[in-house]
């Protein structure tokens, strides 16, 4: 099953994603996002749905992204999640750590192998 | 920061914040779902991926509700929000927990407090450590005249000694209503204590108004001034601002206000327990004094750094060259206490006692509650079983059940808290007793502390036995129970329970039992005189009798007032009551020499005719004094008890002897009377001499007793109308009934009797609770069994005498552990008992009986109640 070999979410990066899908389309419901981070990794990412809103309520708490009820495209009511100023101060910080901690672990592992 | 307030503040939306996330939920779902739709899957599976994507709804639920609030925090609440719904829900259990747990945790706070004030708590002096009781060794305990000390050995002792920075004293002998105040309003006889100049400042006291006693005031004949205690400022001064430099009418004579001591400062409950002293005179350290002999009490501060053995040392030395340099005056002997041992040492084994006991009383509870719980859980396995199979942990069911029982324990503090203000007030205002600092009795920090430390190990201790054993019942055993059957160990946790709570009721009720059948027997002794049906009133003639004659004429008249009053029996005069303040004088047979250290002394009385009468004693031999024996009347009289024939002329008859240089002069013994216990009901009397008021004036006040069969009232009455001519100022309601003396004698030890009765009622009570609960639920669990026996043809007598039995056994092997622990405890109490042994057969049995008693009622009931069981009945129960 290809379930296997989806990878599971490090402590602390669903946060960011979360941020990343909100900064990048704007206002968007729990489902939408779930599902956008589901897409945008191309189904490589092993997510309960559920899990997102225990991460949407500490962000709110962090004051990083706020709510609001509103109506989604097909007439239902939803929760609407959009990242505050604070969150994108927040965002541009954590990008610049993932970004190093990538390159460095690529460096790392691509030097073990040469 | 923000976000733990955040968090802090979602506790309190639960409800609220719930929906929204169920809304929030529900319409992720709805938008799955049609999604799933739209990608052409058919309804069912739709939902079931949508369902799949969400990977588990309460787990998302939780996992929010976690990251939202505290969520360490929110079990506690929710722990005890379950804890206060099971507790209500059970509330006849309830209800009887706490208010076992408050009366235990009510009666340790005040024991506690009680222990508190008397024993560790400094005394409410200036460096109270460093303070410390001089008196002078004697051979009677009691003998007020030998432990204290001459004014001229006291300004020797100040004045050579190098370890103490100073030396102050009070005059021992004042007495209590000594002194009348006239003047603006009702007489009133008040007690004043004189003291030495430096005794204030000594012992750290400024007054709150006003000034201390001055030099010259502390001069003989010098101007008299007075400090008024807070009380008596209060009370006839309404609290006066401006009282200090007026004038006083204090004895016949104009005294000043030299100020007002603070309300702190309670000089009777550190020296003078259960009585009270509303002022305070200046005693001149002068020649005059020193004439008096023995009359100080004294009081010295250790200069830093200085070993009260080191100062002891010091004193024998300077004692000893004191006394050898003028051999003519008292002897100088000191023997050396800290205050605060001086103060509190008498009443110190039996506080130790009374604490013991209620730490038993304590553990009695714990079990007993122990036991109840372990019931509770016992029918509540199946729930725990539940909650566990739904995934509860068991260290969060540990916690859970631990809850319940602390919050049964606070709620029991609580009311414990609220029981023990309530006793320590009642504890404060025990006038009657004379046991020291009892007044300054309170729930204070340190008390409530205590309360608190004491709830939470109750808690702790009484819920942990059940709260393991809940958890670890294997989870198939309980759920496929259908809670009939008793597992073994179980039953072994409860009666070891119900075995230790006899155990230690034996040891509370033996150790009742011997202090009670020590006070009968102190009730029992014969004091010598018969208090019942005689009274006593303060005459002291005032200064306008200034003579021997004009004050002989005064005691003549009273004495004729009173005696022609219908309904008295007799009536007579005395300078000292018995139970009260005892001097002794040297007193020896005229013509006869003694060893050193071997001189006899007596206690001194000074009374007139019809005093042995109207008090009670017995005349052995000889004749009482009569209104003829005056200091005109020939030969000097005097009577004395039978010690002190004996030890004077022993095996002779003593009548027609003479005592040397008693009161002056050399008397011829006219009486001999039985002995009276003076000094405590508890001890023997010692030589006592009884001198004629008449011819001899050595007495400090003076009291008409009275012996009649009129009741009190009216008694009351009619001796003060028909002395009012006499006496204009004598004060209404001062008659002491004699019966007074004695319970005020015996009021220590009433105390210690009622309490430790009092605990081992509760525990006796709380003992046979716990045998009835265990032998009750026992039954009600072997319903089936005991249907089964009967259905088989037991008899009702034989389902019975099986309960009852199991109960005995169960008060057998408690007794005996209990028998062996309080005969060695027992010894502790050899201190506080008289007539009878720490080994009292008498009381161990009738502790046994009761026991047993108790036991087999408690267990009978139930099996009463088990031995109706219908077989048909007992059979088809689940």
């Amino acid at each position: 099953m290809p379930q296997e070999s989806r990878l599971d979410l490090l402590q602390g990066t669903l946060d960011v994603m979360v941020l990343q899908t909100l900064a990048a389309i704007g206002p968007l419901h729990g489902y939408g996002i779930a599902r956008r981070i589901e897409q945008v990794s191309g189904d490589q990412i092993l997510l309960n749905q559920g899990t997102i809103y225990a991460a949407l309520v500490r962000l709110q708490h962090r004051g990083w992204i706020t709510a609001q009820w509103g109506t989604s495209d097909n007439n239902r009511k939803a929760k609407f999640y959009s990242i505050t100023r604070k969150g994108r101060k927040q965002l541009a910080a954590d990008v610049a750590y993932w970004e190093r901690l990538a390159e460095v672990m690529g460096r790392m592992l691509n030097g073990e192998k040469a | 920061m923000i976000e733990l307030w955040r968090r802090f503040a979602a506790m309190f939306h639960r409800r609220q914040l719930d929906a929204e996330l169920e809304a929030e939920l529900a319409s992720h779902l709805h938008l799955a779902i049609q999604e799933n739709l739209r990608q052409g899957m058919p309804p069912e599976e739709a939902r079931r991926k949508a369902m799949i994507g969400m990977g588990g709804l309460e787990q998302a639920k939780e996992e929010q509700r976690d990251a939202r609030g505290l969520p360490a925090m929110e079990s506690v609440v929710q722990d005890l929000r379950y804890a206060f719904r099971t507790l209500r829900r059970d509330a006849g259990f309830t209800t009887f927990a706490i208010l076992i747990i408050g009366l235990g945790i009510g009666a340790s706070s005040t024991v506690f407090s009680v222990l508190d004030t008397l024993l560790v708590r400094p005394l409410p002096f200036k460096d109270p450590g460093s303070l410390i009781w001089i008196a002078n060794r004697t051979q009677v305990d009691g003998d007020l005249s030998g432990a204290t000390v001459q004014v001229g050995r006291l300004l020797n002792l100040r004045e050579r000694n190098k370890s103490f920075s100073d030396i102050a004293g009070y005059f021992a002998f004042y007495g209590v209503g000594d002194s009348k105040l006239s003047g603006n309003g009702e007489p009133e006889r008040l007690s004043a204590v004189p003291v030495s100049q430096n005794f204030f400042p000594l012992l750290g006291v400024q007054p709150q108004l006003g000034r201390q006693f001055s030099a010259e005031e502390c001069k003989w004949n010098g101007p008299k001034a007075v400090l008024l205690s807070h009380g008596l400022w209060e009370r006839r001064f309404a609290s006066d601002p401006d009282i200090v430099g007026k004038p006083l009418r204090l004895d016949d004579a104009d005294v000043t206000v030299a100020g007002v001591m603070p309300a702190s400062f309670d000089f009777a409950a550190v020296f003078a327990p259960g009585t009270h002293v509303d002022l305070f005179s200046s005693f001149p350290l002068s020649q005059e004094t020193d004439r008096w002999g023995n009359t100080l009490a004294l009081v010295g501060r250790l200069k830093p750094g200085v070993a009260i053995g080191r100062a002891q040392a010091e004193a024998d030395i300077l004692g000893a060259h004191i006394t050898a340099e003028n051999p003519r005056a008292n002897g100088l002997d000191p023997k050396l206490t800290f205050l605060g041992q001086h103060v509190s040492g008498r009443v110190r084994p039996a506080l130790l006692v009374l604490a013991c006991s209620v730490g038993v009383v304590m553990l009695i509870v714990c079990a007993n509650l122990s036991n109840l719980l372990l019931a509770r859980t016992a029918t509540r396995q199946k729930e725990v079983a539940i909650r566990m199979a739904l995934g509860a942990g068991r260290k969060r069911l540990i916690r859970q059940l631990l809850t319940e029982s602390i919050v049964l324990t606070f709620c029991g503090a609580s009311l414990g808290l609220a029981l023990a203000v309530g006793a320590t007030r009642a504890v404060a205002h025990l006038d009657a007793f004379s046991i020291p600092l009892l007044s300054g009795v309170r729930v204070d920090g340190v008390a409530l502390g205590f309360t608190l430390l004491a709830a939470v190990a109750t808690g702790l201790v009484l819920g942990m036995a059940p709260a393991l054993q809940a958890a670890s019942i294997p989870l198939s055993a309980s759920l496929g129970q259908r809670g009939h059957s008793e597992g073994k160990r179980h039953n072994w946790i409860r009666s070891a329970l119900v075995v230790s709570e006899i155990a230690f009721s034996c040891v509370l009720l033996v150790g009742a039992g011997l202090l009670i059948r020590s006070f009968v027997r102190v009730l029992e002794v014969d004091p010598g005189f018969r208090p019942e049906s005689a009274a006593a009133w303060r005459i002291d003639p005032s200064s306008q009798y200034k003579t021997q004659a004009q004050q002989n004429a005064y005691f003549d008249e009273a004495l004729r007032l009173v005696r022609a009053i219908p309904g008295v029996q007799s009536a007579g005069l005395t300078d000292v009551l018995p139970l009260g303040h005892n001097r002794s004088w040297g007193s020896a047979a005229k013509g006869q020499t003694y060893k050193d250290g071997d001189y006899p002394s007596a206690f001194v009385r000074v009374i007139s005719d019809g005093y042995v009468k109207a008090l009670g004693m017995t005349l052995k031999a000889g004749r009482d004094l009569s209104p003829r024996d005056t200091p005109t009347s020939g030969t000097p009289v005097i009577l004395i008890n039978e010690t002190m024939a004996h030890r004077l002329w022993p095996g002779q008859d003593p009548l027609g002897k003479f005592v040397a240089g008693a009161c002056g002069v050399d008397r011829q013994v006219v009486g001999v009377v039985g002995d009276v216990r003076h000094v405590a009901l508890e001890q023997g009397s010692g030589s006592e001499m009884y001198l004629p008021i008449r011819q001899c004036q050595d007495w400090g006040s003076v009291d008409l007793v009275v012996r009649s069969t009129l009741p009190p009232p009216v008694l009351a009455s009619s001796v003060e109308t028909s002395l009012r001519s006499l006496v204009p100022d004598l004060p209404k309601g001062g008659m002491k009934p004699l019966t007074q003396l004695v319970d005020r004698a015996v009021s220590p030890r009433r105390f210690i009797v009622l309490l430790m009765a009092g605990f081992a009622g509760f525990a006796l009570v709380l003992a046979s609770l716990g045998i009835y609960g265990v032998i009750s639920y026992s039954v009600t669990r072997r319903t089936q069994e005991i249907g089964i026996r009967m259905a088989l043809g037991a008899s009702t007598g034989q389902v019975q005498g099986r309960i009852v039995m199991q109960t005995l056994g169960l008060a057998a092997i408690g007794l005996t552990i209990g028998a062996v622990a309080s005969s060695g405890l027992a010894r502790a109490l050899s201190g506080l008992l008289f007539g009878v042994t720490y080994r009292d057969p008498f009381t161990f049995l009738a502790a046994a009986a009761v026991l047993l008693g108790v036991a087999v009622l408690a267990g009978y009931l139930p099996a009463r109640k088990a031995s109706r069981i219908d077989p048909m009945i007992a059979l088809r129960a689940d």
